[in-house]
């Protein structure tokens, strides 16, 4: 039976929306569906995100739009899934839209209902219950769907059947409606994606931390605290007095490694949040003390152990290892009550404001929604997977990403997204764009010139700008303008009758320019840019004037001022638009191969991703071996067998007749862009020339060699690696394991490695089991078993390995004997060993800088390469068509390294399953008489856009973003931004104000 | 009684981070003066000296460069150039004895709109202590 086209996405956090938008893009229908009011999820609730202090926010809210605009994403929210029958390929799924008691297709999301609603003081679940909101709301002011719903459990209609109906009243819209039911729909689909994230973890039981208390607070509730769209503004104040607090703590580890209250993993976010968040209340006052009190500070990710560096170096963060029994209250005051481990002794601190850095728990419906559908838990209840298969559940056809999947931080939730797309995409290629819908336009109407032909439409958005702003003024003031030839009032221009409006006029008076003035274009404009390509006008003859967020209000008080400013933003928008210009948008046609450098497990899984998903793939290996580093580890932290994966990999490679394998080969003088590279593969023997559309670069990396550390010498003291490849012979009485061997050390491997506190455990596990007797002593400065791997530390623990910390002050010394402090006893040891194990770290390849060279791709200070973000591109470059996976991308562990393949996979599977890409339409464009050649603009493109070819500038549509940095630094005039032209803004500059 | 004067005050946006920082001070209703005209360019790295210099002449009483916080620039770098022209420009207002307020550079993320309210009110509090831009008077002249 043919698959359906067609995905289900549960769960609209940041994972759940980049599934999403990257399953659409690639050829399939979207539903993503969320059981709150509106999607972002935990993400969307967050200040900052660590490492960049990025304002989360900032970053997300445009995924929100464009998930919520894509023609191929059903985004339901305030919907949940009943039951699912059927099998992969072929679903059924019903679900349960529940009822706003607002009709979504009427709502504005104006908000004046909830001004007006006179149920006040909700918690709001938004803030986390520290903010309030009314009982009609929309949760905050860039949720998507920007629709509001009301909360029947307080509406005084349904809660007290009370006769109110003011809601219904502010709304000029008519949206309100309370005999709305809730809908049920069966939805036919090819494959399930959970993304149903995590929640953060409810301390009340934890009394001992007093979690009621009015000045302690759960680290998400800090959060809200602090961020601007949060209750108070972003000013950080006690609840209990209203005071600025000058002294907080951060307790860790609240609902994580505590096996008494059945959670035994670490969180893997906290202690890098809590670093955040403590950097954030710095820097609105550098005086405020701040104490972590944590365990073992596990900067495990990208830039963490940096991030961790600053926290102490440059904010003057006090980090406190030891272990908090109790806080208390006394004057007002909180104390702390806590053991400090480095002097092994009990002391009391007090607070004026205590925050419990909350783990990530999974809610008990999300549990039992996911195992009523038959997809297995693990012993933590998180959707359970193997390490080789990291996005797949037991059930075929139904995949899991994110922190369903198991703690995590954004972006290797957004790796698993993007992978998990990737491997849906595969499994439904036969069916590719079969349900996706496409429109058909009618031609464009010529306006090159002819005398520009303008229609203004001014908006009320009920009485948002109608209410402040005189509309009929502005429309008669609008109608002595040159070249405006209609202008109107509207009650709400977005609305489905306001559209019509705009098509009619378009058509009857022969519209050659649209100007909009109501809110603003950052929501609104796609959707009247095709509302005038459905008219026959190019959308950017199209200009916004924003008399909404930027006039009406925040002048509510100036109703005149705020009217004659209305005008003058209308005249800047049609001096504007009389000289707007059609713009086209190229296509870019894409080789449909691909290359992939580098064939270890990421490598190879991404190849077999791309061949799976119907993709030839040129496979260049640097080695004459397959398999990487994986074929010399012989046992997983799961018990999985590393030999097995990497085994059947490389057999699937090399029985894929379109995965082409080049061993002992390197790529070299790589040219083109996107779409069309071409590249020699070089070997001893031969020489060949390829051509490909996309580059996938999954180069891996080593472990460090510690020569010079600890009388390395391969014999008796050996790295963990080399362990790994010994161990069943290993013949020893005592070993000694030294951890952070070269890591976490100056540049450039300033980095903390990830996986070798896991490494060191695992092995050590697993000697003592072969051999009880044998005495192991884990030397460490911090033990990192982040995420489940916790378990392993336990496990070491009870199986009689001895754990001894040490700082960099009193470094361990090995000789014939290994003498390190110990804190426990307070004196140094001496250890007498017959194998002395350093854990060292990965690091990255010595040609990485050659390979970023020739696809113009940047490596970070560590020599890791350097993705285009972060949080939100994990596996993507600025340069398109270049994706990343893997150790070449940092140290991670295998499951994480087989995520993100598939998710380079899938990234790159966008544009070859599209064979084409879309260039920007606003670009920059060199007028090539008045070019000098003088490459300033070369000089000054962040993306390699700009070349000079025979002394004039080439812009590289494919490869400009558009944002006209090198427009405005070209001294002769020659470089345009098109949309953003020279004379276009100067016009807007010298109409801005009445002279 | 005359009526109190309003700056002429030409603010130069991006679309990313400062204009969408503006929207949401109007989402938050957070009070503004009308003094503002605002001019949104994808990156601040757009705004051009000849923009600037033309607002004065025509007679805005500032002009306003904002942007991306820097490290968070949308187009990775732009921001950084914004400051480096601000620098510049800031060299030939001065050589010309123009105030030092007429010319301000601020960083404002989408999520900042209370600061983006603050600042407006703080910079037209700080132009109506001046008056209106000599530049103006003397073009006229």
């Amino acid at each position: 039976m043919e698959k359906v086209g067609s995905v289900l996405v549960v769960g609209g956090g940041v994972g759940g929306i980049q599934a999403s938008l990257d399953l659409a893009d690639s050829g399939y229908k979207v539903y993503l569906i969320e059981h709150r009011p509106s999607i972002g999820g935990g993400m969307a609730q967050l200040d900052k995100t660590f490492p960049t202090c990025d304002c989360s926010l900032c970053i997300e809210s445009p995924k929100l739009v464009e998930s919520s605009r894509h023609p191929n994403i059903s985004v339901l929210g305030y919907t949940e899934l009943l039951s699912v029958d059927g099998e992969s390929g072929n679903f059924i799924a019903k679900i349960k839209k529940k009822t706003r008691h607002v009709d979504i297709n009427i709502c504005t999301g104006c908000g004046a209902c909830a001004q007006k609603c006179v149920v006040k003081k909700i918690p709001s679940e938004f803030d986390e219950g520290i903010g309030e909101r009314k009982a009609i709301y929309i949760p905050f002011s860039q949720a998507v769907p920007n629709k509001a719903t009301i909360d029947i459990d307080h509406c005084r209609i349904f809660a007290q059947n009370k006769i109110c109906k003011v809601c219904q009243k502010a709304c000029t819209a008519g949206a309100i409606d309370f005999d709305l039911k809730d809908e049920y729909e069966d939805l036919n689909v090819g494959a399930i994606l959970f993304a149903t994230g995590a929640v953060p973890y409810d301390p009340s039981e934890l009394k001992q931390y007093l979690p009621d208390h009015p000045d302690v607070l759960t680290a998400m509730q800090y959060e809200r605290l602090m961020c601007a769209n949060g209750p108070t503004i972003g000013h950080v104040k006690r609840f209990s007095d209203g005071e600025e607090p000058k002294r907080i703590a951060f307790i860790q580890c609240v609902g994580s490694r505590n096996p008494k209250i059945g959670i035994e993993y670490c969180s893997a976010v906290c202690c890098n949040y809590a670093t955040k968040e403590s950097i954030i209340t710095k820097e609105h006052n550098m005086d405020t003390d701040i104490s972590i009190f944590y365990m073992d500070y596990r900067a495990c990710g990208k830039g963490f152990e940096e991030f961790y560096k600053r926290g102490q170096d440059d904010y003057g963060i006090n980090y406190v290892r030891s272990r908090v029994a109790e806080v208390y209250e006394s004057d007002g005051n909180l104390t702390i009550k806590y053991e400090d481990l480095a002097e092994a002794r009990v002391k009391e601190e007090q607070f004026d404001m205590v925050i419990l850095s909350v783990g990530l728990s999974q809610s008990k419906e999300t549990q039992e929604l996911i195992t009523s559908i038959g997809v297995d838990l693990n012993r933590f209840g998180n959707v359970a997977t193997t390490i080789d298969h990291p996005v797949e559940t037991n059930v075929n056809g139904i995949f899991v990403c994110g922190t369903a999947q198991g703690p995590k931080d954004i972006p290797e939730t957004v790796a698993q997204s993007s992978g998990a797309a990737g491997k849906i995409g595969s499994l439904l290629s036969e069916s590719r764009n079969t349900l996706t819908t496409k429109k058909e336009l009618p031609p464009e109407k010529d306006v090159l010139g002819l005398e520009p032909r303008i229609g203004v439409f001014v908006c009320h958005c009920g009485i948002n700008i109608g209410g402040i702003v005189d509309i009929p003024g502005v429309v008669e003031y609008v109608k002595t303008i040159p070249n405006v030839v209609y202008a109107t009032e509207v009650p709400y221009a977005c609305s489905d009758d306001g559209n019509k409006q705009i098509f009619d006029k378009i058509h009857e008076l022969d519209l050659s320019r649209v100007v909009m003035a109501a809110c603003t274009p950052r929501t609104h404009e796609p959707l009247f840019h095709a509302t005038c390509a459905e008219a026959g006008l190019n959308p950017f003859l199209f200009e916004f004037a924003n008399i909404r967020e930027h006039c009406s209000w925040i002048h509510m008080n100036e109703k005149e001022k705020a009217t004659e400013k209305a005008k003058e933003i209308v005249r800047m928008s049609i001096a504007k638009a009389r000289l707007l210009e059609p713009l086209g948008r190229g296509e870019i046609p894409v080789n449909q191969k691909a290359l992939v450098i580098g064939a270890g497990i990421s490598g190879m899984s991404a190849a077999l991703d791309l061949a799976a998903g119907g993709f030839p793939v040129y496979l260049v290996e640097r080695t004459g071996e397959l398999g990487g580093l994986l074929k010399d580890i012989t046992s997983l932290p799961n018990g999985e067998d590393p030999k097995q994966i990497v085994g059947e990999t490389i057999k699937r490679v090399e029985e894929n007749k379109l995965i082409t394998v080049y061993p002992n080969s390197e790529v070299s003088d790589v040219s083109g862009s996107v779409g069309n590279f071409k590249a020699k593969v070089i070997s001893p023997e031969k020489e060949e020339e390829i051509d490909f559309g996309i580059a996938i670069i999954a180069t891996g990396g080593e472990a460090f060699k510690p020569e010079g550390y600890y009388g390395y010498d391969g014999k008796r003291v050996i790295t963990q690696f080399e362990l790994e490849k010994i161990i069943d012979k290993v013949e020893a009485n005592t070993i000694v394991m030294i951890q952070c061997v070269g890591a976490r050390e100056e540049a450039p491997r300033t980095y903390c490695s990830k996986i070798c506190c896991t490494e060191a455990v695992k092995n050590a596990i697993r000697i003592k089991k072969q051999k009880p007797k044998t005495d192991i002593f884990i030397l460490y400065k911090d033990i990192r078993t982040y995420g489940t791997n916790e378990v392993l530390y336990t496990k070491a623990r009870e199986a009689g390995v001895i754990f001894v910390r040490y700082d960099d002050e009193r470094k361990p010394v090995v000789n014939e004997y290994v003498d390190v402090y110990d804190e426990f006893i307070g004196e140094n040891i001496k250890i007498k060993p017959d194998l002395v194990v350093l854990s060292t770290p990965m690091v990255p390849n010595d040609d990485n800088a050659e390979v970023g060279k020739m696809f113009k791709v940047p490596l970070a200070p560590t020599k890791f390469f350097f993705e285009a973000h972060v949080k939100l591109r994990p596996v993507d470059f600025a340069t398109d068509g270049v994706y990343l996976c893997g150790l070449a991308h940092g140290p991670k562990p295998i499951d994480e390294c087989i995520a993100q393949a598939s998710a380079a996979a899938g990234r790159a599977s966008i544009p070859l399953a599209a064979g084409k890409v879309i260039a920007e339409a606003i670009v920059a464009s060199p007028d090539e008489e008045r070019c000098v050649g003088c490459a300033i603009c070369e000089d000054k493109c962040a993306y390699l856009a700009v070349t000079i070819e025979d002394g004039k500038a080439v812009v590289n549509k494919a490869m400009c973003k558009g944002c006209g940095t090198c427009v405005t630094a070209c001294p002769t005039g020659a470089m345009e931004q098109l949309h953003f032209k020279n004379n276009q803004i100067l016009a807007q500059v010298k109409h801005a104000f009445a002279w | 009684m005359e009526e109190e004067w309003t700056p002429k005050i030409t603010l130069f946006c991006c679309n990313w981070c400062s204009y969408a920082g503006s929207d949401d001070a109007g989402v938050g209703r957070k009070q503004q003066p009308p003094s503002t005209r605002t001019i949104r360019v994808m990156c601040s790295g757009r705004t051009d000296p000849g923009f600037v210099l033309t607002a004065l002449m025509e007679g805005s009483d500032a002009v306003l460069f904002t942007g991306c916080h820097i490290g968070d620039c949308h187009y990775i770098s732009g921001n950084y150039k914004a400051k480096k022209r601000f620098e510049m420009l800031k060299e030939i207002l001065d050589e010309i004895g123009l105030e030092d307020e007429r010319l301000q550079l601020q960083w404002i993320s989408a999520s900042e709109g209370s600061e983006f309210a603050e600042y407006i009110r703080k910079v037209t509090e700080e132009i109506k202590a001046i008056g209106p831009s000599p530049l103006r008077q003397e073009w006229m002249k």
